[in-house]
């Protein structure tokens, strides 16, 4: 099995991050570095809206991988996850043959590559170039999907009854992204590299919202990572996220407000916090009223 | 050492604060020290954390071990200093008198937390250590203290000034100070912790890390002591009830839907069946309705436990989808009905509009929980029905006062079920005014609860699946 296009060092992860556009802190570097060295999939956790998603993009188009998503829900099973017959093409073709050919050449026909339903599981581990599969919110999925997760993550293969094992030529860099809505399992975590991306620090914020929207000036960049620091330290239900902060930022630009003050943060206050109780703890805290 | 024998008492350290680390997790951090510049310390911290840190509320226990296990380079300044010092007689030491220097350090200290340099911080906490925190003690050992440092350099006094710096000719009172204010407590917290962190390197240098690893490890969130919790572990545990929440409402979801199978859906289980010619391969089947239970909480709000009451009252409050009715009810000598409160926007501040509002002192403000009983068995005769669980949260430290344990037998035995949380030790129960011994032949159970994991354990019990 080949290795994935391997990154030369820590600084070279930064730097063709960075050059996506992605700027990512030691932490970040150093584990993703590690988790193409060692072969393992990268389990990312932490609030919504600081770039988990974001990250297996940025690692995606920084080495010129395609990106395989699989979304989890409530209720994903092995048929959305991995692959799944075409059935109703089954049915049309037994139909067509009209009953004069043989019943072994007819399931050799049915069961081959034609009617076989590739879902993102096995995309990945069929494709020959440099993918990333980024497993999304695997959090929402049942638990029975741990398991098959886990089967699948470790030895990079699947088998079909009917075509056989399909061993991936190429082994994909995987990264699973969670909300920690529930705790996955033990078993999940160990098998992976763990990197939590909590809210950045006050100076990477500033260069994200930087890199992010160019135009904004630098004295308002100040004030905004300020501003949403003050409101991640309330007690809010939801505490703005980095995303937030960007909106935030072209938000401020659209309206070509050119500082932020307590008008400008009474008037765009929905930009940032999307719970009416935030914004009235928020709005008193902060006095705007 | 060599490096494989300092990451396995490393992960010893890990396992005995409380953070599983399996032996498969301590190979992969060897393998992937393998792979980077162990020379970068904060690279080799990344990769220790991603192989053996797999929780997000273990990590601030794990980054104080790494420092302690795995010190900054020495030579940055800090040790080669010390060794000058010690070396000269401590000739260095005496001409530059500790006043001036802790005025001249404060000065410094300023300019560093005006601009917010978090390398400078740290740099700065570290020098700040080696001449601030020493003492020498007669048997010519040093010892180090964080309280010498912070109290020469006292940064809280620094507040004002940094105030005035940081807005300029802004207004004051409004929203530029508070934000202000939020970056300035931030910076000083982020000081503190650097001090705190070069004391224990400093003291792991002279008395071994074993030593420190214990004092030096706090306790993990959900293990915090309600009635042991300072200020800041209560933010931190309100702070955690949302997701705690959310976490038990799902496992409890996922569970309902593992025993799943009602009814057979017949409409839906025909439109499958087309898809395989009519013959219906899958059957489908509607959900089972959930039995929720009504709750109704019975809270002793009285100095000494209120923490918890706070705590296990947010907690009900954010899982009150999963219940069909709640009621929650306060006291301290007398009892009234809290529900409202809570059903309030913001829960943070329920508590206090509670201790302002509800008639909850009728005599001398101590708890009574004999008369509260009375009066809430008199008062609200209907709460209680055959479908009501109900739950009772307090120490039971009546102040030797009467028990009604007659009033209290009637109540249970109208409800469904009754349960009573109590924070204290199993071990305390029955001493001094202790009224558990009376109360808990009376009740379903009396469950110990002293902390988040214990009573997130007694609600996935309480909730039917």
């Amino acid at each position: 099995m080949q290795q994935f296009p391997v990154f030369g060092d820590v600084a070279d992860v930064r730097d063709r991050l960075e050059a996506v556009g992605y700027l990512a802190d030691d932490a970040i570097a150093t584990t993703v570095f590690l988790a193409d060295r060692l072969g393992k999939p990268l389990l990312v956790e932490g609030p919504a809206g600081t770039g988990k998603t974001e990250l297996a993009k940025a690692v995606a188009s920084a080495v010129n991988a395609e990106l395989v998503r699989l979304q989890c829900y409530e209720g994903l099973d092995e048929a959305r996850a991995l692959y799944e017959w075409n059935y109703k093409k089954q049915l049309l073709r037994i139909q067509a043959s009209g009953g004069d050919s043989e019943w072994g050449d007819t399931h050799d026909d049915i069961f081959s590559e034609e009617f076989l339903l590739s879902r993102p599981l096995l995309t990945a581990i069929r494709r020959t170039e440099p993918t990333v599969l980024l497993i999304d919110e695997t959090d929402k999925a049942d638990v029975e999907v741990e398991g098959l997760l886990l089967e699948v993550l470790s030895d990079f293969q699947v088998t079909i009854p009917e075509l056989g094992t399909i061993v991936a030529t190429r082994k994909p860099f995987v990264v699973l992204t969670s909300n920690a809505t529930r705790e996955l399992s033990e078993a999940l975590k160990r098998r992976c590299l763990y990197l939590y991306l909590d809210y950045p620090t006050a100076d990477r914020e500033k260069a994200i919202i930087k890199a992010r929207v160019p135009e904004l000036p630098e004295e308002l960049a100040e004030q905004l990572v300020r501003t949403v620091r003050a409101l991640r330290a309330m007690e809010l239900k939801k505490a703005p996220s980095v995303a937030e902060s960007i909106d935030w930022a072209h938000t401020l630009l659209a309206l070509g407000l050119n500082t932020l003050d307590e008008a400008a943060v009474s008037s765009t206050l929905g930009v940032i916090l999307k719970h009416a109780s935030d914004q009235a703890r928020a709005t008193q805290q902060l006095k705007l009223s | 050492m060599s490096l494989l024998d300092r990451t396995v008492e490393f992960a010893g350290a890990l396992r005995s604060a409380g953070i599983p680390v399996s032996t498969a997790e301590t190979v992969d951090a060897m393998r992937a020290f393998g792979k980077v510049d162990i020379v970068e310390r904060e690279h080799l911290r990344a990769a220790f954390a991603a192989t053996v840190c797999k929780r997000a509320q273990h990590r601030a226990t794990f980054d104080t071990l790494f420092d302690l296990y795995f010190p900054p380079k020495i030579g940055d300044g800090a040790s080669q200093e010390l060794e000058g010092m010690g070396g000269d007689g401590e000739g260095d030491d005496e001409p530059m008198d500790f006043g001036d220097m802790s005025k001249e350090m404060r000065e410094q200290l300023r300019d560093l937390l005006l601009d917010g340099d978090e390398d400078a911080i740290r740099r700065f906490a570290r020098s700040a250590v080696s001449s601030l925190g020493r003492t020498d003690s007669p048997a010519g050992r040093q010892s180090y203290f964080t309280y010498r440092v912070l109290r020469a350099l006292s940064p809280e006094t620094l507040i004002a000034s940094l105030l005035a710096a940081m807005m300029g000719d802004q207004e004051r009172g409004g929203m530029a100070e508070k934000v202000a204010r939020q970056t300035i407590s931030e910076r000083i917290k982020a000081f503190e912790e650097a001090v705190e962190s070069e004391v224990r390197r400093r003291l792991a240098e002279t008395k071994g890390v074993e030593a420190v690893t214990k004092t030096a490890v706090k306790p993990l969130t959900d293990q915090v002591d309600f009635l042991r919790a300072s200020r800041n572990d209560l933010i931190e545990l309100r702070r955690q009830v949302q997701p705690l929440a959310r976490r038990l409402a799902t496992r409890l979801t996922a569970k309902r839907r593992l025993g799943r199978s009602g009814k057979l859906d017949f409409r839906r289980t025909v439109r499958a069946s087309l898809a395989t010619g009519g013959v219906p391969l899958e059957t489908k089947h509607r959900p089972h309705k959930p039995h929720k239970p009504e709750l109704v909480v019975f809270c002793d709000v009285s100095g000494s436990v209120s923490s918890f009451a706070h705590f296990t009252l947010m907690l009900t409050h954010a899982l009150r989808e999963q219940f069909s009715k709640v009621r929650c009810f306060a006291f301290i000598d007398t009892c009234d009905e809290v529900t409202d409160y809570l059903r309030s926007v913001d829960i943070g501040d329920a508590m206090a509009r509670i201790a302002q509002n509800a008639d909850l002192v009728w005599f001398d403000g101590h708890s009574d929980y004999g008369h509260a009983f009375e009066v809430f068995a008199e008062r609200y005769p209907d709460a209680i029905t055959s479908r009501t669980s109900l739950l009772v949260l307090g120490d039971a430290r009546n102040n030797h006062r009467s028990a009604a344990a007659p009033t209290v037998r009637r109540l249970v035995k109208a409800a469904r079920h009754s349960y009573w949380l109590n924070p204290e030790p199993r071990t305390y129960w029955g001493s001094g005014d202790s009224a558990t011994n009376t109360y808990e032949p009376l009740f379903d159970e009396m469950v110990e609860c002293r902390n988040v994991e214990q009573l997130a354990e007694f609600v996935q019990r309480l909730l039917p699946s």
